[in-house]
């Protein structure tokens, strides 16, 4: 099967929700018409990234009756969407999360496990951590998403893929910093290598959406990136640009990467499992 | 010994222009206002700010002082002619002598840092005049020592160069087409004759970027330093100043009271709906 993505690296502008969903609907108005199946947003789409005392103003409900989703769920009549927002559940927590949305209904909806809550990072202070990481079925097949500073820790990638997953989904507002006389920031370069290295490991397809433009003195690097099953990068966004990158991927690669390159046959979870309790257990 | 302090010249200048054309253009401007001192720093700051907004959207000013080098004021005309831009020459002579004159005892030290202010509270002014937002041309250097004068030379709207040490904003000077005899001259702040950065600091910048690139972007304690080739008093010298000059690189404290206090809990970025 084929699948028509799109990575949606847009700016945002901080704090107008109102503002940013406009964006959201032309993007995917425009995916759509371009015969897109899945339009990719980055991390906090909605919303802008550096919120700190803004957060409990954007926050939004994933239902059918939010004034935010009820369009976006409109629109995903059309298109598949993932998108970045702030989720406040029903006892008054605010979480980072991603929602995935297809042909009017909210399929899954995940909330970052990992604040980076160090250097420049103060997630920890305005938001509470997510609790699960689950992969989650779609009309195209089953699908995993993860947020930022999530796939910086290998376990939830690690998780989606003994979970199902053969799409990772990935969406991140990534500051790019590091110097180091290389043409490509310390920050962009890691994230790359990393995501070619799940691809790789989990014989899975890693998709990232990150975004654009600045906020303050932070630069957001874009640069978005497709990896197959191989490790193979597929397509790549522009650097420091807003892009609609797309490009037609073919979810048969999954069954020529496996037969040749077992690893998902051969994983031994109950191993992991087994080794894990006696470390957790202290014995 | 991990001292990497060369830079791509070619990514820093793509992100810094378009910082400047962003921030400026999201506040609601188009134009922007440089002091140019006829150095490096202002020099690399002021070619910027002309690849973000265009030549004729960045006003040169040139604010000499009776004792400032013919130097500096040739020099800050020399690349503002190069890139095209409006230049405006203020002398603050008039100024400072009116503070300093009932002032017989004042210090060199005083007197500079009465140039420095003028110079601020004139920016500010052809700020509002020319409708261009001020910007800064401290290095990361000149601001972890604090070698800079407070609500002085240190006064912006913005600042693109504030996270390049001195040999790495050389670095990108090169690539800006920047003079070659304004890269090549000794820095001096040039608030009295024959004063440099490097005689007045005691040591070079070559030195002391190194230094500071291990104790604050490597994060390496001042024994290590010592132990990767620095000698030991050079090193605490360091270590002392950054500390002591920390006041000079965050907004005054405001005495909590309340349960929401401006600096502590009542937090938004500058860009708040923007």
């Amino acid at each position: 099967m084929k699948l028509n993505l799109g990575l949606a690296q847009i700016n945002t502008k901080l704090g107008d929700v109102q503002c940013n969903l406009e964006r959201h609907l032309n993007m995917a108005k425009q995916a759509w018409q371009a015969g897109l199946d899945l339009l990719v947003f980055p991390e906090l789409s909605l919303t802008g990234y550096a919120l700190q005392d803004l957060v409990p103003t954007v926050a939004c409900h994933p239902e059918p009756d939010d004034p935010i989703f009820r369009p976006l769920l409109y629109a995903s009549r059309e298109i598949d969407l993932m998108v970045g927002f702030v989720e406040e559940d029903a006892r008054n927590r605010f979480f980072i999360a991603s929602a995935y949305l297809s042909q009017g209904e909210v399929l899954h909806v995940h909330h970052k496990v990992y604040l980076p809550t160090y250097g420049l990072f103060d997630e920890g202070r305005f938001f509470a951590p997510g609790n699960s990481v689950r992969a989650f079925d779609t009309r195209y097949g089953r699908f995993g998403m993860l947020i930022c500073e999530d796939f910086w820790h290998t376990s939830p990638p690690y998780l989606l893929w003994l979970d199902g997953a053969d799409v990772l989904l990935f969406a991140s507002a990534s500051p790019g910093r590091g110097l180091n006389g290389e043409p490509k920031l310390a920050s962009s370069a890691w994230v790359e290598h990393t995501n070619r290295a799940y691809a790789g490991l989990f014989t899975t397809f890693v998709v990232h959406s990150n975004r654009t433009g600045f906020e303050d003195g932070l630069n957001f690097w874009g640069g978005s990136t497709i990896f197959d099953p191989d490790g193979k990068l597929i397509v790549q966004g522009p650097y420091f640009e807003e892009a609609l990158t797309t490009s037609e991927i073919d979810l048969n690669q999954l069954h020529r990467t496996r037969a040749q390159m077992p690893l998902l046959r051969d994983e031994r979870p109950e191993l992991v499992q087994r080794e894990l309790e006696r470390i957790l257990n202290g014995k | 010994m991990e001292n990497n302090l060369s830079i791509d010249t070619g990514l820093i200048r793509k992100i810094l222009t378009e910082f400047l054309h962003t921030e400026i253009t999201r506040a609601g401007f188009t134009k922007a206002v440089v002091n140019l001192s006829g150095g490096l720093d202002s020099a690399v700051s002021f070619v910027l700010a002309t690849e973000a907004l265009g030549p004729q959207n960045v006003l040169a000013l040139r604010l000499p002082y009776k004792t400032s080098s013919a130097d500096s004021l040739e020099h800050a005309q020399l690349i503002a002619d190069q890139f095209g831009s409006p230049i405006k020459t203020i002398p603050i002579t008039g100024m400072v002598d009116a503070l300093i004159e009932s002032e017989p005892e004042i210090s060199d030290m005083r007197k500079g840092n009465i140039m420095a202010r003028l110079r601020m509270i004139v920016a500010y002014d052809q700020s509002e005049a020319f409708k261009g937002l001020v910007i800064g041309t401290g290095n990361k250097t000149e601001i972890l020592l604090g070698y800079t004068t407070l609500y002085g030379d240190s006064a912006c709207a913005l600042n693109p160069i504030g996270d390049l040490y001195k040999t790495q904003v050389r670095q990108l000077a090169r690539t800006l087409k920047v003079p070659e005899v304004i890269i090549a001259k000794p820095p001096s702040a040039d608030l009295w004759t024959g004063q440099t950065d490097e005689g007045e600091l005691g040591f070079t910048y070559e030195e002391v970027d190194k230094l500071l690139y291990l104790l604050v972007d490597r994060r390496y304690r001042p024994e290590e330093c010592v132990e990767a080739g620095f000698e030991e008093k050079f090193v605490r010298r360091v270590v002392e100043r950054l500390r002591k000059n920390q006041f000079k690189r965050i907004l005054p404290p405001i005495a909590k009271l309340s349960s929401r206090t401006v600096g502590y809990d009542f937090l938004y970025l500058r860009d708040w709906g923007t």
